[in-house]
């Protein structure tokens, strides 16, 4: 008797813990389903070919949520046309993007990791000066240097030109050194000291001993100051804003095509077009990369 | 009481006074070199035969009297000196034409912006020529002391070495001291320095000048009491703006927070498989740049797209829902608030979500076996232990999160725009817009630059003290190296 009431009780135990993992794969699915629905309808469209009544090619946003029919015109479009009076403007745009990360990217890293190393791991009378200094600038909205990174950009004749975006991108990236401080905080001191008594300068200790143990944190740096430029909007419209239009990055010009003195409505697939051309690149690094990328997060977040 | 605050003071002044000790003893103690390296960058250097050195001060000096004096002039704006007296001038050249000897004569327009600009970059290079300066008195007064001590003043191999060593961190920190002055520092003192003139381009025009001038704490008044050609109007927008601001901050902030780390639970939980994949998902949407999806959110929320089809056939509303006031708005700006506080979810909550996962894993299992014996149920070790845990460890976050929000640009101007606005509004305020955004707004659209920056300012000062306050007192900043 006594075994059978305490059979019961397992059993209801059982089909609620059942209950409960299959509410939480009917919430989670319908999350995910919330969560992709805006991409999914980008890609979808980036491949609409439609024509209406009159035979004229359908770019505006429709009603419906799935295309009626499929093909690559919006790409053909997308690669030959001119954009504010600029050949194959999304092809440039593309490349300028990738210039633009790529020198950021190297810059960038070198810089946060060589502060990061400093705030970690040396001891010097600066220091904590230094560490408020970088929080008091970083609480200053960014558009008040904005525009006079610009003005100041106009008067020694970068603005218009990628050399000046790169510096301006990789400039500030010396201040955001939490991330690899937090990495390498957790490296043991007792590593270091004792490299110090071997007679290792704080330079060998630097290449020899701190570099090669931080490879997450490198490659989280490289993938982030590599993805900004591509994701950055509002920095590059104002230093590269003048009508220049052969200079815009990717995301001033797709913005452009929806918003802007030549934006056109109808150019809505051509954007999406443009998008995957974009994300497609990026996301797939994000999943190549997402374990570093998740590391990363993770020591931010705990040291702040 | 007394005792300890005139300790305090004394901490504070200590490092000043010692500073001008320092000064007046290598002045008199030094060698001739050492003095001499007082007013002759390298001097000293020289003098104990520590050429390279020497030269580099040397050379340094030379470029900086140069620009001095020399005053090179971009776009008819002169450096050097002269930009020192521009700055307290700011210009006093209209400009136009005379008539000179029977022939009219252009006379150029002096430019205020670039004066102003050229006068902060001058007093920044002064700066850095002063550091040099004091290096180099420095670097004397150590050769001097190796003199006195019986040893050799260090060779240029030696100082290499050192800067690989001892000195690392000068070396490793000066390329990002450098990049951030000129990229942070200066531009930021510029624009705040555009807070106390009158640089606003509809002023200018009505008063037909194309100089500005210096005016005091009188953009600062105005912002409260209403008095330019604003008016009243900049008066009773601020308020509004700032609730809006702090409303959609504390909002954005909790419900990605709160909505991150119920999804995280959720993915983490035992028994749910695919774990990876719903996590890819989710990664997915934070890879994606924002303009990207933002963009893409507001065109499906179109009066003419999917998601009002939608509606529309399944007969929720039989007329165009204008989700974020973008078309002529029917309804109260309401709607567009709310939403652009969900599609913050969208975009917020997959990376706290990230973020607590890794959290997640680390907590403690045998806290929950302990509570497991103690008998508490899931619902308590969820309040007692996860909770507890996670906002503890991620507080420093929160507060990061908070600031962010508050100057949080895309999600506003990718949406709404700042809309919808305001009717028989002078300049473009919008009721969705943010600090930021506004900020934004009255420089780049309204070219309202000393106002803008008065704005600017008023959001540093009100994010200033909120992080200041919170993350100056927490254990993760005062405490840092007991973790180590």
């Amino acid at each position: 008797m006594m075994t059978e009431t305490s059979k019961k009780p397992t059993l209801g135990l059982k089909a609620k813990k059942r209950i409960g993992v299959i509410s939480t794969y009917v919430v989670l699915t319908i999350l995910s389903i919330i969560w992709i629905i805006p991409i999914l309808w980008i890609i979808l469209h980036s491949f609409r070919e439609e024509y209406n009544a009159s035979g004229d090619f359908v770019g505006i946003v429709v009603s419906h949520y799935f295309p009626k029919s499929y093909g690559v015109e919006n790409y053909r479009l997308l690669f030959t046309a001119s954009y504010y009076g600029v050949q194959n403007a999304f092809i440039k745009w593309w490349t300028n993007t990738l210039i633009v990360a790529v020198f950021c990217c190297l810059i960038s890293t070198f810089l946060v990791l060589s502060v990061g190393y400093c705030m970690s791991k040396l001891r010097f009378k600066m220091r904590k000066p230094f560490m408020n200094l970088s929080m008091v600038l970083g609480l200053f909205p960014g558009f008040m240097s904005m525009v006079a990174i610009y003005y100041l950009l106009k008067a020694i004749g970068l603005t218009q030109n990628l050399f000046g975006l790169i510096l301006a991108y990789s400039a500030g990236a010396g201040m955001g050194f939490q991330v690899p401080k937090g990495f390498f905080d957790v490296i043991p001191s007792s590593l270091v000291e004792s490299a110090k008594l071997d007679g290792c300068s704080n330079f060998k200790i630097f290449i020899r001993i701190i570099l090669p143990l931080s490879k997450p944190i490198i490659i989280y740096q490289l993938l982030m100051a590599f993805t900004g430029p591509w994701m950055d909007f509002i920095f590059a419209k104002v230093i590269m804003g003048d009508m220049n239009p052969d200079k815009w990055t990717v995301s001033v010009g797709l913005y452009s095509l929806l918003f802007g003195p030549q934006a056109d409505t109808s150019l809505f697939s051509q954007f999406a077009a443009g998008c995957v051309c974009v994300g497609v690149p990026i996301v797939l690094l994000f999943m190549f990369l997402q374990k570093y990328y998740v590391e990363g997060v993770t020591a931010g977040a705990v040291k702040g | 009481m007394a005792n300890a605050l005139s300790k305090k003071r004394s901490s504070f002044f200590e490092p000043v006074i010692n500073f001008f000790q320092g000064f007046h003893k290598r002045f008199v103690d030094g060698s001739i070199g050492t003095k001499l390296s007082h007013f002759i960058l390298g001097a000293g250097n020289l003098y104990h035969k520590q050429f390279v050195k020497g030269f580099i001060y040397l050379a340094l000096q030379i470029v900086f009297v140069l620009y001095m004096v020399l005053c090179p002039e971009v776009n008819g704006t002169p450096f050097g000196y002269k930009s020192l007296g521009n700055l307290i001038t700011l210009g006093t050249e209209e400009g136009g034409t005379t008539i000179v000897g029977g022939r009219p004569v252009q006379i150029p327009t002096d430019n205020s912006v670039l004066m102003l600009l050229f006068g902060i970059v001058t007093l920044g290079i002064i700066a850095v020529y002063l550091i040099a300066w004091i290096s180099n008195i420095k670097s004397s007064a150590l050769a001097d002391l190796a003199i006195e001590q019986g040893k050799k003043p260090s060779t240029i191999v030696e100082d290499i070495k050192s800067l690989l060593d001892d000195r690392f961190h000068v070396l490793m920190l000066t390329p990002t001291l450098i990049a951030c002055l000129v990229f942070t520092i200066i531009p930021t003192i510029f624009m705040i320095s555009m807070a106390f003139t009158s640089y606003n381009e509809l002023d200018m025009k009505i008063e037909g000048t194309r100089l500005f001038n210096w005016n005091g704490f009188d953009n600062f008044v105005y912002m409260f009491s209403g008095g330019n050609t604003l008016g009243e109007e900049i008066k009773n927008r601020f308020i509004p703006v700032l609730i809006w601001t702090m409303i959609w901050a504390v909002f954005a902030t909790f419900t990605c927070y709160f909505g991150g780390i119920i999804l995280a639970i959720l993915i983490n939980k035992k028994g749910v498989k695919g774990k990876k994949i719903f996590r890819t998902v989710f990664i997915m949407t934070i890879a994606l740049p924002t303009f990207i999806s933002l963009l893409a959110v507001r065109n499906l929320l179109n009066a003419n797209g999917p998601v009002n089809a939608w509606l529309m056939n399944m007969g929720i509303t039989d007329k165009p829902i204008s989700f974020l006031q973008l078309e002529p708005f029917d309804n109260s700006p309401m709607i567009a608030r709310i939403m652009v506080i969900i599609i913050n979810m969208w975009v917020g909550i997959p990376y706290t979500m990230l973020m607590t996962s890794g959290i997640l894993m680390n907590i403690p299992e045998d806290l929950y076996e302990a509570a497991t014996v103690d008998g508490a149920s899931k619902m308590k070790m969820f309040f007692k232990i996860t909770l507890p845990y996670i906002i503890f460890v991620t507080t420093p976050y929160l507060i990061g999160s908070f600031v962010g929000n508050i100057n949080s640009f895309n999600i506003i101007f990718l949406l709404t725009g700042g809309g919808p606005a305001i009717p028989n509004s002078k300049f473009s305020a919008g009721q969705t817009d943010l600090l930021v955004t506004w900020l934004y707004k009255l420089t780049i659209t309204d070219k309202q630059y000393n106002t803008g920056a008065v704005v600017g300012i008023l959001t540093f000062i009100i994010t200033s003290t909120l992080t200041l306050f919170t993350y100056r007192r927490s254990k993760a900043y005062n405490e840092e190296d007991t973790f180590q």
